[in-house]
């Protein structure tokens, strides 16, 4: 069993020790910085921070005339607000109107389990991902947030970045030093690939085990960021593999299976399997339940590369 | 405050009329825009754009600028023929109002036009930009006296937002007050072009927001409520904003939908209808007439 990090807290020391280095970095919360850590923020330099109350329009729009007067905003509140009740500000001034905030989008997908459906999050990165101008990073582990979160503000954009509530697991060594729009792989393999990311790159990893005990070969990519795109590492698992797997913790309609289907579909087209959530509202319940039972455990990847494998052999 | 010369507020409030033409020119010839709201806010901006704000037009991107965030977007033929005039870019450009290829686009884009702080079109979003606008800017000039002094405004670069009356309607309006006023953000002034009618009708059957100077004071906010087509207590409100510290400021200012020509006044149907060329024609006479008279 891989240790457990609580990403809250490393997403918490590592906008601190963003705040350090980068004196134009300021912080805002729609009023949740207790949840999300980012009272750390708070903490460290009370002068940089700002808190709107529970106005997520406001949140973002504050954060617009930050970006547009020479500061790097990062603004806070739970994931299932920026993409439904702000994204007409998102869109507008962010993604038409040169406002580049970094969104730090907290309790994402399913992570703040308890709290059910309307909590979750499963249809975000479809939504960010059509607007033009967008960029999207989903980091899978806690320790690679300090380094993510110094390119998120570095970036010559708005950044949408997904956080989860939970202990999430290291999976990977100290060589792991994800680069924003590349795709890292976790796992080389020839049979299929399997392309994921979020919490859900624990469980690729280990339908990937089982694959291998089943004689099946997978190349295992992590897309920590959804877009743009790593259109070769895609194309290149395309065509060396020939089949194709993705799991997200996410709607199967638009995220990271959405952007996957569309490029190989285009340039590369092979058998292709997507893992997430089959266009419904999940419930409430343990993290690791709603996972398993709303279309992404272990054996949904294992059984999605079975069958990609099966069809390019039709 | 000092007071503004007779001479200045006869050549703004000149101006302000020959603005009207242009844009009625603009939105004849594109067949597309809205004038009605263009009309109301001409005094305003003509206020702002010529005596108020300190920019550089050379570089519209001059660190020390007082940002104008113009939250009204659908009334941009008015901001456009302000910014040309005022040299942010050659006036001939103006009839490219609203065309294919054009950086005139049908409601602001910042990217495109010089001296366009903000998107805008989409409703309700300037006062909470102004917060976000105004926090930077103080943060940038950390020194308090240059928040607090009387003389402040000799140094401070300060933000303006320009509303409609109408988007009083949008719940983030409200939720960028408060920030304002929680922040005590003494270097924002709003003024709200309160014309009174929006697209379907009278505001007061659309929504009622009255009373609005009431609303404000509640959210914490200085009030200063004006004759909007006056160009003196326009530009005497503006300083007055100026001299407000600690907390924001609006400046409501009464106008008329349509203002300068009278088939176009208090009609909601002059919200974004184009006129006919017999229109045009009685329009820019009336307007022109109306410029003859400033200059006796």
């Amino acid at each position: 069993m891989a240790e457990l990090v609580p990403m809250r807290k490393a997403y918490g020391e590592a906008l601190v020790a963003l705040g350090q280095q980068n004196s134009k970095v300021v912080v805002l919360s729609a009023d949740v910085h207790n949840s999300d850590h980012s009272y750390m923020f708070e903490d460290a330099f009370p002068d940089r921070f700002f808190n709107v109350g529970i106005a997520e329009q406001a949140l973002v729009d504050v954060a617009v005339g930050l970006a547009l007067n020479g500061f790097i905003p990062f603004a806070n509140t739970f994931a299932a607000f920026f993409a439904t009740r702000a994204v007409e500000m998102v869109r507008t001034h962010a993604c038409y109107g040169g406002a580049k905030i970094k969104m730090m989008a907290a309790y994402a997908g399913l992570s703040d389990s308890f709290d059910g459906p309307t909590h979750h999050t499963v249809t975000d990165l479809a939504i960010m991902r059509s607007l033009p101008n967008m960029t999207i990073v989903v980091p899978s582990e806690a320790g690679s947030l300090s380094g993510l979160l110094a390119q998120i503000a570095a970036w010559d954009g708005p950044v949408y970045c997904r956080l989860n509530r939970n202990e999430v697991p290291v999976l990977f060594d100290s060589s792991y030093t994800p680069q924003i729009g590349k795709a890292y792989t976790a796992r080389d393999g020839g049979d299929v690939t399997i392309i994921g990311c979020g919490i859900m790159m624990g469980r690729v990893l280990e339908a990937a085990e089982q694959l291998h005990k089943n004689g099946i070969s997978a190349r295992v990519l992590e897309m920590h960021t959804i877009k743009p795109l790593d259109n070769n590492a895609v194309l290149d698992a395309a065509r060396t593999t020939g089949a194709l797997v993705t799991a997200e913790e996410h709607s199967v309609i638009g995220g990271l299976g959405g952007a996957v289907a569309e490029l190989v579909s285009d340039q590369a087209p092979v058998p292709l399997k997507r893992v997430g959530v089959h266009d419904r509202f999940t419930e409430t319940g343990p993290y690791d339940t709603l996972l398993d039972n709303y279309g992404m455990a272990v054996a949904d990847i294992v059984s999605a590369a079975q069958a990609a494998v099966s069809a390019k052999k039709e | 405050m000092h007071a503004h010369s007779d001479q200045l507020v006869r050549d703004l409030s000149r101006k302000a009329l020959e603005f009207r033409i242009q844009v009625l020119k603009m939105v004849y010839s594109a067949q597309s825009g809205h004038l009605g709201g263009a009309y109301s806010a001409a005094e305003i901006l003509t206020a702002l754009y010529f005596h108020h704000l300190k920019l550089d037009p050379d570089n519209p991107s001059w660190e020390g600028r007082d940002r104008l965030l113009f939250s009204k977007g659908h009334a941009c033929a008015m901001l456009y023929t302000a910014l040309a005039h005022r040299g942010f870019f050659a006036p001939d450009e103006l009839m490219s109002f609203r065309c294919f290829n054009s950086r005139l686009q049908g409601h602001p884009d910042p990217v495109k036009t010089p001296g366009v702080e903000i998107a805008a079109g989409p409703l309700g979003h300037g006062v909470a930009i102004g917060v976000g606008t105004a926090l930077a800017l103080r943060m940038k000039d950390a020194k308090p006296s240059a928040q607090t002094s009387p003389s402040a405004r000799a140094s401070a670069a300060r933000v303006y937002v320009v509303l409609g009356d109408g988007e009083l309607n949008a719940g983030v309006i409200w939720e960028g007050a408060m920030s304002a006023s929680k922040y005590r953000l003494g270097n924002l002034t709003a003024i709200v072009d309160y014309n009174g009618i929006q697209q379907t009708g009278a505001s007061a059957d659309s929504m009622p927001t009255e009373p609005i100077g009431d609303k404000w004071k509640a959210f914490g906010w200085h009030v200063i409520e004006i004759h909007g087509h006056n160009m003196r207590q326009v530009l005497d409100a503006l300083d007055h904003a100026d001299e407000v510290h600690a907390r924001p400021t609006v400046i409501v200012a009464r106008t008329t939908k349509g203002k300068g020509v009278s088939f176009m006044e208090y009609d909601h149907r002059w919200h974004g209808q184009p006129p006919t060329q017999q229109q045009y024609e009685a329009a820019l006479a009336e307007l022109q007439q109306g410029v003859e008279q400033w200059q006796n």
